[in-house]
């Protein structure tokens, strides 16, 4: 990646950060923890890697990308809004009863949301049935979905993964966010999922570990899935709950709490340095 | 006697046939074409049918997704495992994005029979009626069975159908100037004194009951009530307001079901005795269907015990 890119969506991924934490703090509740930890990767995908356009947003053509764990909805908001699919503004009505900004991603009133999700499990099998659609109708898109590495413990996910290689969706790719914490503690301890890596390539998948910060891996990985032919590809992604705001990083207790006044300023400020000129 | 033909058979004919016609149209089963019948169209039309193993929770979420590029999902499995094993990934991912799927419960009921209760689903309509968005079609033979598919397909909007394993006999040719439109109640026979509001397969045996009121001269009006959602609001007014007592009759759960649904109608609109016919809070059990029919009195001379019941509630 050339080094104006990689500072380009770097800084659009710190504001993403600012973006989805201010949304969080307005509305007093909200997930931080899972939102930062995908924001780099949603970055990537929406400027630059999905084939998409903000002004034809239900082109039957697009890339799609579920979030199946639809409380990151914050970071996917913050980036389609940067993107131009609504006003930036609206993102301080996050979670408000007048609103159109539910909790998790909701795609009837949110553009840019190809499906709606928080139940977790369930969007990875939305985004293979796109997928399939995608190869019943010879068409070129690709399919993203994002879950959680707590959510893949629903055994919906495994369900979706025997039948995305079964039919060989090799327009599928799916990640992981492996930031290693869910509600209850580290995932190691409530419930040890590891390897994941081996278990999705005995389900017959093509599996890549890659850095879910690293933005030149990313994009590699991107294009080493879209060269994988006769099989689905699942990223691994090596990441960290609460990426960028010291006192959230690997910190359990953020992932479904919004910051106090003293706690928000303390985030916007350690982001803003983040900022590269 | 008429014919007997499974509303299932009908309904398999129907998905192939019109299934065929229409490219949106796409078929997913959970190993169970055999039973579903979705194996006819399966066999017609192979490129559109998804066999996705025996795991419905996916198999609806698939759906949800290919019904967001376009297509006419069809979804198939006893109706015990297309609605309640699968209730949430109906909730939030069909119903809650209001999403074009047609989810299929067949062997709906007590009829399924040898299998037993594990498998002898008595709650499905009580569960997809609180989806706000759902349209429950619930043919009673073989002629609506094919009616309601053309139906469904054309409808936009999540959709259940509840279909039956046993062969039933085929009535609604009888009736005059028949005619199916999602949400309207079809009047199967004239009477003044009972409304006897029937769907499914108690529809037959409320014409068999009518019959047999007949005989002690009670005249009692037998409505089909093929769309349990949204329902008929405007035939159940009218039935309480000419007869002054309903009786609701259904192969399922009294509780949550068809006839609450019947009943939230005419406590809102014009109060009289509603008295419901069906499986009283129970479960099922294994035995030859009609046995177990009998078994429960989900037959004729239930519901003719149970207008009986209500008469004696009618206010002179």
């Amino acid at each position: 990646m050339e080094n104006a890119k990689r500072k380009e969506l770097s800084n659009l991924a710190t504001q993403a950060r600012m973006l989805a934490l201010d949304a969080i703090y307005t509305a007093k509740s909200g997930h931080p923890g899972g939102s930062l930890s995908i924001v780099d990767v949603l970055t990537l995908l929406y400027n630059g890697v999905m084939n998409i356009d903000p002004a034809n947003s239900k082109d039957p053509d697009r890339d799609r990308l579920v979030l199946s764990k639809g409380h990151g909805a914050p970071a996917l908001y913050a980036v389609l809004a940067q993107r131009g699919y609504f006003p930036v503004e609206d993102l301080k009505h996050l979670r408000n009863v007048n609103y159109h900004l539910s909790g998790h991603v909701e795609m009837n009133h949110v553009n840019g949301i190809d499906m709606s999700a928080g139940s977790l499990g369930q969007g990875i099998s939305a985004a293979v049935g796109m997928a399939l659609a995608g190869k019943l109708d010879h068409k070129n898109y690709r399919v993203y979905a994002i879950m959680g590495d707590g959510e893949i413990t629903e055994g919906q996910i495994w369900e979706a993964a025997l039948v995305a290689a079964h039919y060989k969706l090799d327009n599928f790719c799916g990640m992981v966010d492996v930031n290693g914490l869910q509600i209850d503690g580290p995932t190691e301890k409530v419930m040890n999922t590891a390897p994941l890596d081996e278990k999705f390539r005995a389900f017959g998948w093509h599996a890549i570990n890659v850095d879910g910060h690293d933005l030149d891996a990313l994009e590699k990985a991107f294009a080493e899935a879209a060269a994988t032919k006769d099989k689905p590809t699942m990223l691994l992604l090596q990441t960290v709950k609460g990426k960028g705001v010291s006192f959230m990083e690997n910190q359990v207790g953020w992932h479904g709490k919004a910051p106090n006044a003293d706690e928000y300023q303390q985030a916007m400020a350690e982001l803003k340095s983040q900022m590269e000129v | 006697m008429a014919e007997k033909i499974a509303t299932r058979a009908a309904y398999g004919d129907a998905l192939k046939k019109d299934g065929k016609e229409n490219e949106r149209v796409i078929v997913l089963d959970a190993d169970l074409s055999a039973a579903t019948y979705s194996g006819r169209f399966a066999k017609e039309v192979p490129e559109r049918f998804i066999n996705c193993g025996i795991a419905e929770a996916n198999m609806v979420g698939m759906a949800a997704g290919l019904s967001t590029t376009g297509k006419i999902p069809f979804i198939h499995s006893f109706a015990m495992f297309s609605t309640g094993r699968v209730f949430d990934q109906i909730r939030n991912s069909v119903a809650y994005p209001h999403l074009n799927v047609k989810i299929v419960g067949t062997h709906a009921g007590l009829s399924v029979g040898e299998d037993g209760a594990t498998h002898q689903c008595l709650e499905d309509i009580a569960l997809m009626r609180v989806l706000p968005g759902m349209t429950i079609v619930n043919p009673c033979d073989a002629v609506e069975a094919d009616a309601a598919v053309k139906a469904v397909m054309d409808y936009e909007g999540p959709c259940y159908l509840r279909i039956g394993r046993n062969p039933v006999e085929v009535v609604m040719d009888q009736i005059p100037g028949y005619r199916f439109e999602l949400g309207k109640g079809v009047l199967a026979r004239d009477g003044k004194d009972v409304a006897i509001f029937a769907t499914g397969i108690m529809v037959q045996e409320s014409l068999k009951a009518a019959e047999l009121l007949a005989e002690e001269g009670i005249s009692a009006r037998v409505i089909n009530i093929h769309t349990i959602k949204p329902i008929d609001r405007d035939i159940i007014e009218k039935a309480a307001r000419e007869c002054g007592v309903i009786v609701t009759t259904e192969e399922h759960n009294i509780m949550a079901g068809f006839g609450s649904a019947v009943a939230e109608v005419v406590a809102e609109t014009y109060p009289v005795p509603v008295i419901r016919h069906g499986v009283n809070d129970e479960f099922g059990r294994s035995g030859a269907a009609q046995q177990v029919l009998d078994a429960y009195g989900i037959n004729a001379q239930g519901v003719v015990d149970a207008v009986h019941r209500a008469m004696s509630l009618k206010k002179k």
